[in-house]
């Protein structure tokens, strides 16, 4: 009960305060804390936990939307982000293979949209181009299947290395494809090379409510059927058969799990949602070239299944939320704050901050900073914010179903 | 008729070194054991059987299929499934999902059903899991099916890699040392439990043991391997009074002795 007060009080208060101070980085802050509560509290009804979030991320995130528009991009990427972690999650989290060239296939996804979505197919085929923005929709599922296939036509020679070759043969994957990216605008100018691809047409969409409103609820949705997707995969045979790959490869197949077909289902189902989160990405950003898709992205996207906890769905959400809003906000408002005392010039114990040299400059620690959090992580929660939990599964059903086929056998 | 499960001249070499030397091996029924010293082949044996070694020559045939060159989940779908002399779980899987891993050969789904949650998908799962819950049960681990198999003591996992075998529905049952490490009532246990599974579920075992007592307790027929080769075979009171079997173990001289005392 107290529990449920403080939910409700913890969602109505952050959002409150949003609306009040629209610009605070701290107060939105809050508000993510505080679905991030109403998530994990313990002795919380169902219909009033689902029912919050439900209303957090439907009602409450666009209406924050209207009151600073930035918020909504950030959570827009969070949504990127989030699905593409839990591809990855399927990959390295439940299957345990290591790919470290994951954002190959978000780039698979991402040019396969923009080659056709933009004039840039008028150099190739001639005419035509671009497609009617709703094609988009139509290339959700191109960008699916090509991912897929990529990952399948990867996985085919490599898959039987373990742990560290298969890492590095992913890494160079990874870098193959956008050294591809960067160099395939000859002879046949498929990408446009570093230039990248623009305009890329972005799809109409139905609500008749703001542009970037509409498309938060698309990313929004495409997430849930992730979820549903993922979910769905992990509690069934196939689900329990990556596992036991990770678990013991050989004594997987021992018990009769086809090695091969079942990391090969794991790449193209971790490759897929990377490619239609591709598609959706490179009609969020109307320009993409091959620096979207470097390696520090693969990690990137790596660090959010392990810093949400490895193979655990919830995780990987999270983990994707922690580490876009620390790129995109907390430590970019860091380095704005120091700047800003650096100009005020503030001394802290007798040294004038303005005297830093630029080498020095706040904005630069950026990426320390993250690594520096991603290594005390490790150390003090090697298992992620939201680990994997075995579900304990009632057995009871099944022991009244064996008494009833006893009583129905003996009955005749 | 040929015999349920046969190899003949089975070779396998690891480098110079000849780890198996022309063994033949047939099994029809019932259960029967490998003995010998230690780096006999025993395992490797095991290895050529279940697929995970390829032999460099002989053939392997269950029920009239070969089983060379064939993979070892292809295997285990034919019928024919192991354990392992040092378990091998699926360590952070609970009890019951280690079984259910157990059963992949046998389950018919495929991605769409998984992805699709047809009623018949609720119908293959609430199957598999009541299966499931029997066979924790015949090796008595019914209350521990939520256990983490790390968490479990070193016979329950034991027991459970048993289950687990099992679940695969196999006609031939290959179990290496499975009572390693077990007190002797506890093996007393499991082999009557082996002896039960004989009978219910029309099983034919094979076993590796070092467990003489259980070894001629339980066992229909025993083989002697020594240096990769076969040097005995027959009843377990044949096999006690070979000579070449007690030199074996015990060396030379006591051989002597013990052929001297024989008579």
């Amino acid at each position: 009960m107290i529990n449920a007060v403080a939910a409700v009080a913890a969602v109505a208060l952050s959002v409150t305060l949003v609306a009040v101070f629209p610009r605070s980085i701290l107060v939105f802050l809050a508000f993510q804390g505080s679905m991030l509560f109403v998530y994990a509290a313990p002795r919380i009804a169902g219909w009033l936990r689902w029912g919050l979030l439900g209303l957090s991320l439907v009602v409450l995130m666009p209406m924050i939307g209207s009151v600073n528009g930035y918020y909504l991009e950030v959570a827009t990427q969070v949504g990127i982000f989030a699905a593409l972690a839990l591809g990855l999650n399927i990959v390295v989290g439940l299957a345990g293979l290591l790919d470290l060239g994951y954002v190959a296939f978000f780039a698979v996804g991402a040019y396969s949209w923009a080659i056709f979505g933009s004039p840039h197919a008028n150099l190739i085929f001639g005419g035509g181009f671009p497609l009617a923005p709703g094609w988009f929709y139509v290339f959700l599922f191109v960008g699916l299947g090509v991912a897929a296939l990529t990952g399948v036509l990867l996985g085919l020679p490599v898959l039987r290395l373990r742990g560290d070759y298969l890492a590095i043969v992913t890494l160079g994957f990874g870098e193959v494809i956008r050294v591809l990216a960067n160099n395939l605008d000859k002879p046949v100018n498929l990408t446009n090379g570093p230039k990248g691809i623009t305009p890329i047409g972005r799809p109409p969409l139905p609500f008749g409510i703001p542009y970037s409103e509409a498309f938060y609820f698309l990313v929004l949705l495409i997430v849930v059927v992730v979820i549903v997707v993922n979910r769905r995969l992990e509690d069934s045979h196939i689900g329990r058969a990556w596992e036991a790959i990770r678990e013991d490869e050989l004594a997987a197949q021992a018990m009769g799990v086809p090695l091969v077909r079942a990391k090969l289902l794991a790449f193209a189902c971790g490759a897929s949602f990377a490619g239609v989160m591709g598609v959706v990405f490179s009609a969020k950003q109307i320009f993409i070239n091959p620096e979207s898709f470097t390696f520090l992205e693969s990690i990137g996207v790596l660090a959010m299944v392990i810093l949400g906890g490895m193979g655990s769905i919830p995780g990987a959400v999270v983990g994707a939320t922690v580490v876009t809003v620390l790129n995109l906000q907390v430590l970019k408002g860091f380095s704005l704050w120091l700047n800003e005392l650096k100009n005020a010039g503030v001394t802290v114990l007798g040294y004038s901050l303005a005297n830093l040299p630029t080498q020095l400059e706040p904005a630069k620690y950026e990426r320390m900073v993250f690594g520096m959090i991603l290594v005390v992580m490790m150390i003090f929660r090697p298992q992620g914010i939201f680990p994997a939990r075995r579900r304990q599964r009632e057995l009871a059903q099944a022991q009244v179903d064996k008494e009833q086929v006893a009583v129905a056998g003996a009955e005749p | 008729m040929t015999a349920l499960f046969e190899a003949r001249g089975i070779v396998k070499r690891f480098g110079g070194l000849v780890a198996i030397n022309r063994v033949d091996y047939a099994l029809d029924r019932g259960i029967a054991s490998i003995i010998g010293p230690n780096g006999a082949g025993k395992t490797t044996l095991f290895n050529v059987f279940t697929g995970l070694y390829e032999p460099d020559e002989g053939e392997v045939t269950f029920r009239g299929h070969s089983l060379v060159g064939r993979r070892p989940d292809q295997i285990t779908a034919l019928g024919v499934c192991r354990t392992f002399q040092n378990i091998r779980l699926f360590a952070n899987m609970t009890a019951i999902e280690n079984v259910l891993v157990g059963m992949h050969a046998r389950v018919r789904l495929g991605l769409w059903d998984a992805l699709s949650h047809r009623p018949r998908f609720h119908q293959v799962e609430r199957g598999l899991w009541r299966r499931g819950s029997e066979l924790l049960d015949r090796v008595g681990l019914r209350a521990k099916a939520n256990e983490v198999a790390r968490n479990l003591p070193y016979g329950d996992q034991r027991r459970l890699e048993l289950a687990r075998a099992l679940a695969s529905e196999p006609s031939l049952l290959l179990l290496d040392e499975p009572t390693a490490g077990m007190t002797q009532s506890e093996a007393g246990d499991l082999m009557s439990l082996l002896r039960r599974l004989v009978v219910d579920l029309d099983l034919a075992i094979l076993l590796i043991e070092h467990n003489m007592r259980v070894v001629m307790e339980v066992s229909d027929r025993v083989t002697v391997l020594d240096h990769g080769e076969k040097i005995a075979e027959g009843v377990p009171r044949e096999v006690q009074g070979d000579a070449r079997v007690i030199e074996a173990y015990l060396g030379r001289r006591s051989a002597a002795r013990g052929s001297r005392a024989a008579p």
